[in-house]
């Protein structure tokens, strides 16, 4: 019996079949009809992979510690999926993705396929199918999948939801010392790098990373690590690589198993989310109701908050009393 | 909740060609009209370019070129592209090439030439309209 056009796809990806891979992160990205079957049906071939985020602010040189890394990791004999994030622009909704620039040498590595997304509107520096493309990787049988994020600031922190190991890296001068201190990236790096380390400032970097975690009062068991790495020549990306692996070992002795029911957790809660959007408010905004709470807003008879309770009145009795 | 499907466009620079001012400015032109452009920088291999577009499962691909080695590149970059079926993918061209060439490229599946001072709104206007379609 013929296979499907999807289950052609499938059996393709599982193959590791570049281009049913690229054409099932596009299925995937495009929110196509047969995607949800897709993703289903890969779902129980991932878990295996190694995902790694890699996220730190412009400028720090993460593409290019990338290419780096993922060259180390291919001398080590695994493959590498990378999955580069780039903003969308909210104007236009185009996106320049760039970020192969820094990894020229890598398009030809058969062990390596790269894939550059845009945000499409997702605020937390990933796009929301970056989980799916990382599945999709996991599933064709990459041992190591990097996501690189965005990377625009304090707030680029939803890379958590989907990696294992979180490299955060930072350059001397950029300010760093002072951003330490604050909440968002620095709370969730398993591993600090200081790349560009031959710049000047970098042992003051160090210093200030260093102190930051020594202040952390949240006691975990893995003590993140901080390396000093100078990427175009590629100083410090073994010992980086190094520090990854032990990052791996560690969860692989018991942590992953709790990191992975809060992601598992995160991901069911964006699942029903995205479905509670899709039936309810876009069912909702169709209704001449909500365009005329919209103008009672407008006129201040009403607020946001008492209409939203007007639309959803009666609807969710079933859910307020439990 | 479905998205509109976006446009995926690999702007390319073959061959040992480093002016890659035009390349950019289309790059930004392309993303501005609500495409997702996607950049490799320069001097890159025909089997660089094809292995980029097939893992980034683009539609159109841009092939920018002042170096004069169009002749030599462009046959093998289509040469590839049909080995490795993308048989759907737009592609054009723009840089310096004479126009006494263009019939000879269009012939091997290169859409269309775009010379220097091409306004940026007739290239945009031309993914468009021959974007996805069937060969």
């Amino acid at each position: 019996m013929p296979l499907s056009q999807t289950e052609q796809l499938i059996k393709g990806v599982l193959k590791g079949d570049r281009k049913s891979i690229a054409k099932t992160i596009s299925l995937i990205e495009n929110d196509m009809p047969e995607s949800q079957k897709v993703v289903s049906l890969l779902y129980t071939h991932t878990g295996k992979a190694h995902i790694i985020g890699v996220t730190g602010p412009l400028g720090s040189g993460k593409s290019t510690l990338i290419e780096k890394i993922a060259k180390e990791i291919r001398k080590r004999e695994r493959t590498v999926g990378i999955v580069a994030v780039d903003p969308t622009s909210p104007f236009s909704g185009g996106a320049f993705l760039g970020d192969r620039v820094r990894m020229q040498d890598l398009s030809t590595d058969e062990g390596v396929f790269i894939r550059s997304m845009a945000t499409r509107g997702s605020m937390g520096g990933i796009a929301k199918a970056t989980k799916d493309a990382v599945n999709v990787l996991d599933a064709s049988g990459k041992d190591v999948v990097i996501v690189e994020t965005v990377g625009a600031g304090q707030t680029e922190v939803d890379v958590i939801k989907i990696a294992q190991t979180i490299v955060v890296v930072l350059a001397p001068g950029l300010g760093d010392e002072i951003q330490a201190i604050k909440a968002g990236i620095m709370e969730i790096g398993n591993i600090f790098v200081v790349n560009k380390a031959d710049l000047e400032n970098v042992d003051k970097a160090v210093g200030a990373i260093e102190a930051m975690l020594e202040m952390n009062t949240q006691k975990k068991d893995w003590k993140p690590s901080v390396v000093k790495t100078i990427a175009i020549t590629g100083e410090g990306i073994a010992e980086l690589v190094d520090n990854i692996s032990q990052h791996k070992a560690y969860l692989d002795s018991g942590a992953i198993h709790a990191q992975s029911r809060q992601r598992i957790e995160t991901e069911l809660e964006e699942a029903v989310k995205r479905k509670l959007t899709e039936v309810i408010l876009d069912n909702l905004k169709r209704r001449e109701e909500f365009g005329e709470l919209v103008d009672k807003i407008l006129a201040k008879k009403t607020d946001p908050y008492s209409a939203a309770e007007l639309l959803l009145e009666g609807k969710l009795k079933k859910y307020k009393s439990n | 909740m479905t998205t509109e499907r976006k446009i995926r466009v690999l702007v390319a620079k073959p061959g040992l060609d480093s002016h890659d001012r035009g390349a950019k400015v289309v790059a930004r032109a392309l993303r501005d009209a609500g495409m997702e452009v996607i950049y490799t920088g320069l001097r890159q291999t025909p089997e660089q370019i094809v292995e980029t577009a097939l893992q980034e499962d683009v539609d159109v691909i841009g092939l920018s070129i002042l170096s004069g080695a169009h002749a030599v590149l462009f046959p093998r970059i289509m040469e590839l592209a049909k080995k490795k079926k993308l048989d759907n993918v737009l592609i054009f061209a723009g840089g310096i090439i004479p126009n006494e060439d263009v019939p000879a490229l269009k012939k091997i599946g290169i859409a269309e030439v775009f010379g220097p001072g091409t306004p940026t709104d007739t290239l945009v206007k031309f993914v468009r309209e021959n974007v996805w379609k069937k060969k």
